[in-house]
């Protein structure tokens, strides 16, 4: 049991991480707390579903539309909603007002009739379901499938921030964004980019996380991203490990509190984590301590 | 300055129409309804008009039933000619988006602006319980065809609301049918129950089931909750499989149920499952559930002349078998039809002590007499879920 509870927390925990570093990313670049994120998610997970059922494309085809699909909402949100604020040096609560905003907006406007439409609907899954028992232990291909793609997904964005030019231009706008733009990097092209890989992950995440639990509905986003958005913060907003650490945290103590307390305190339990380590690292486990203003 | 300020009035307006979109989308879900759907007053001509309204969920996790419940009330609507007695009938349709809160506003709306003396809804339990409030304190009749839980027509204080009826059997007698089924029929001894936490339906009917199944000899060896925005049952459904039950009662409406359900055999818990009338609706995943049953209020499949003549009449007007929801919601028009007949008044008072007083009324759903507390005396059935779609009539038992 205690094995079989470990893989359920890893699951959740997983999906959260893919959540939390879009909103890790653009918190690390541009300071703003993108609320719509959660949204982009359920976006992506309803561009997937309708990949493989509505147009018939391969489930491999249709994720990866998906998440060209989300990147490229998040690159447009970020031109139309955020960029002209920041071009005008807005104070930075007006963005994160506009983030709201926009979250709203995709919400109710996947409500419309014409969009997704306001109902719940069943997700048929495009593989049959399998389930291997070792031992006392049972996986299903579903959970083997969230963890590996999860898993290769988090070293590709390893791989593109430490080892690619686009990276070190990304580290370099979140270290200093005035410094980098004196040393001629374009810092529009980065956060834009920025929004995009983030966008494409949130994706990534929607489609595996209405495989794992078979339902889509427009206002799905909310509760995944409000939990992924404080695994950043426990783990350190703007830190890339950090957020995977967070968010294995939440899955787990979300499992375990299931698991061995009862489901009552699932999110109590949960939550009163995130406060504790605030309390004593206000940062976050992996966060960086310094004058913030949020 | 004024470019910082004219920027500030964009955000807020973009923030003001993201709420906007919130508190408009049931307005304007309902106005179509409300607009098109109501007849023209009466001219002049001294013809009686009486205006009664339809509180139903016609969007969002339970639409089908819904969309079932309004099909009905239209039906009976049409057959009665639009009449009961001398009055000629108005109605007005409202969506409550199966929100308690939501349901409270245009009960409120409906009576306070639209001027009805009765209502028929809601279809769910957590939304017609505050809605009877509201409808009982302004001595409007209510009659719901589907709202299962005691609270309808008894207060917390235990007093009766002697304004709210409904067409459909109680909790405590689906809860015991569930249990005595499992135990005679299904010959299981132990049972897990996991149902949400925040809804009076789901409560109510874990409750009745656990009473009765202990009672009769079973044991609960697993008992877990949820919440309504919960997704993931995977720690929940590892933990109640470690306690290897032979059944799972699942009391949610069709939405969770079938989340639940797919979950349960990735967890290797396949073990017939059992729930109740929330079951009831096309958008079940019948795959997942395929072999569970769930404790209902007609078949269409039973051979009874009134049950077979609906039947047809339904699929003439829409196309589809008609589901319970929609044999409930016509039931409860016809009853309330019954009661403005007899009553032949507009007079809340009188219509109200004509339907409490009626005695072996014909409906869909079997004879109704009313008890003192408002609540049909009627049998149930069993059904079970097949993989294509159907469902297949078990038993009927009897209260």
């Amino acid at each position: 049991m205690f094995l079989e509870q470990l893989l359920n927390g890893l699951q959740l925990g997983l999906v959260y991480a893919l959540i939390a570093l879009g909103y890790t990313m653009v918190y690390g670049i541009i300071k703003l707390i993108n609320f719509a994120h959660g949204d982009v998610f359920m976006v992506g997970a309803y561009l997937g579903v309708l990949g493989y059922t509505v147009w018939k494309l391969p489930f491999p085809v249709a994720v990866v539309v998906a998440m060209a699909g989300a990147a490229v909402l998040g690159v447009t949100i970020e031109r139309l909603a955020y960029r002209p604020l920041r071009v005008r040096n807005a104070p930075r609560i007006a963005a994160l007002i506009t983030a709201i905003g926009v979250s709203l907006f995709l919400e109710y406007f996947s409500s419309l009739r014409f969009v997704f439409g306001p109902n719940y609907r069943v997700v048929d899954r495009p593989f049959k379901d399998v389930r291997w028992q070792l031992g006392p232990l049972g996986i299903s291909n579903i959970q083997v499938i969230v963890l590996l793609t999860v898993i290769a997904l988090l070293l590709l964005l390893q791989f593109v921030v430490y080892r690619t030019k686009i990276g070190k231009a990304m580290r370099a706008v979140s270290f200093d964004m005035d410094a980098a733009r004196l040393m001629g990097i374009d810092v529009d092209r980065v956060i834009s980019f920025t929004f995009a890989i983030g966008s494409a992950l949130a994706a990534a995440a929607g489609i595996l996380y209405v495989m794992a639990y078979p339902q889509i509905y427009p206002f799905m986003g909310i509760m995944p991203g409000l939990k992924a958005f404080t695994a950043a913060v426990l783990g350190g907003i703007g830190n890339i490990p950090g957020a995977v650490l967070g968010a294995l945290i939440m899955g787990m103590a979300e499992v375990f509190t299931v698991g061995y307390v009862t489901s009552d305190y699932r999110d109590a339990v949960a939550f009163s984590i995130l406060i504790l380590v605030l309390l004593v690292r206000p940062a976050g486990l992996l966060g960086k301590a310094g004058p913030e203003k949020v | 300055m004024k470019r910082w300020v004219a920027l500030l009035a964009v955000v807020a307006m973009g923030v003001l129409a993201g709420c906007g979109g919130q508190s408009q989308k049931p307005a304007a879900s309902s106005q179509p309804a409300s607009g098109s759907q109501q007849q023209p007053a009466a001219q002049g001509g001294g013809e009686k008009v009486i205006k009664i309204g339809l509180i139903a969920p016609l969007t969002g996790d339970v639409k089908t039933f819904g969309e079932s419940t309004k099909n009905g009330f239209l039906l009976a609507l049409e057959q009665a000619g639009f009449k009961a007695g001398d009055y000629k009938i108005e109605y007005t349709i409202a969506d409550d988006r199966n929100d308690a809160t939501e349901g409270v506003n245009i009960a409120t709306k409906m009576i306070t602006q639209d001027k009805v003396k009765a209502i028929v809804g809601s279809v769910t339990s957590k939304v017609t319980i505050p809605v009877s409030e509201i409808a009982n304190q302004n001595k409007v009749v209510l009659v719901t065809g589907t709202a299962t839980n005691p609270k309808v027509t008894v207060g917390e204080d235990g007093k009766r609301k002697p304004f709210a009826f409904r067409a459909c059997f109680i909790d405590p007698f689906q809860g015991t049918v569930g249990a005595r089924f499992a135990l005679d029929n299904l010959k299981v001894k132990t049972a897990a129950i996991i149902y949400d936490k925040g809804n009076d339906y789901t409560v109510g009917l874990a409750q009745f089931f656990k009473e009765a199944f202990e009672k009769g000899g079973g044991k609960v060896v697993a008992e877990e909750t949820y919440t309504e925005k919960d997704t993931d049952f995977s720690a929940i459904l590892t933990k109640v499989a470690q306690a290897k039950p032979e059944m799972l009662y699942l009391p949610d409406y069709y939405q969770k149920v079938s989340l639940i359900g797919k979950q349960a055999k990735e967890k290797g818990l396949n073990v017939p499952m059992m729930g109740g009338d929330g079951w009831d609706s096309a958008e079940l995943d019948y795959q997942a559930l395929a072999g569970g049953y769930f404790t209902n209020h007609y078949s269409s499949d039973d051979p009874r002349e009134e049950v077979q003549k609906f039947v047809k009449d339904y699929q003439g007007k829409y196309g589809s078998k008609p589901d319970a929801l929609a044999a409930l919601a016509y039931d409860a028009t016809n009853i309330l039809l019954e009661g403005i007949r007899r009553a032949n008044s507009d007079d809340t008072e009188k219509i109200r002590e004509a339907i409490q007083g009626l005695k072996d009324f014909g409906t869909v759903s079997g004879k109704v007499t009313f008890d003192q507390n408002g609540n049909p005396i009627k049998p149930a059935v069993i059904l079970q879920v097949q993989p294509d779609k159907t469902q297949k009539y078990i038993a009927t038992v009897n209260p």
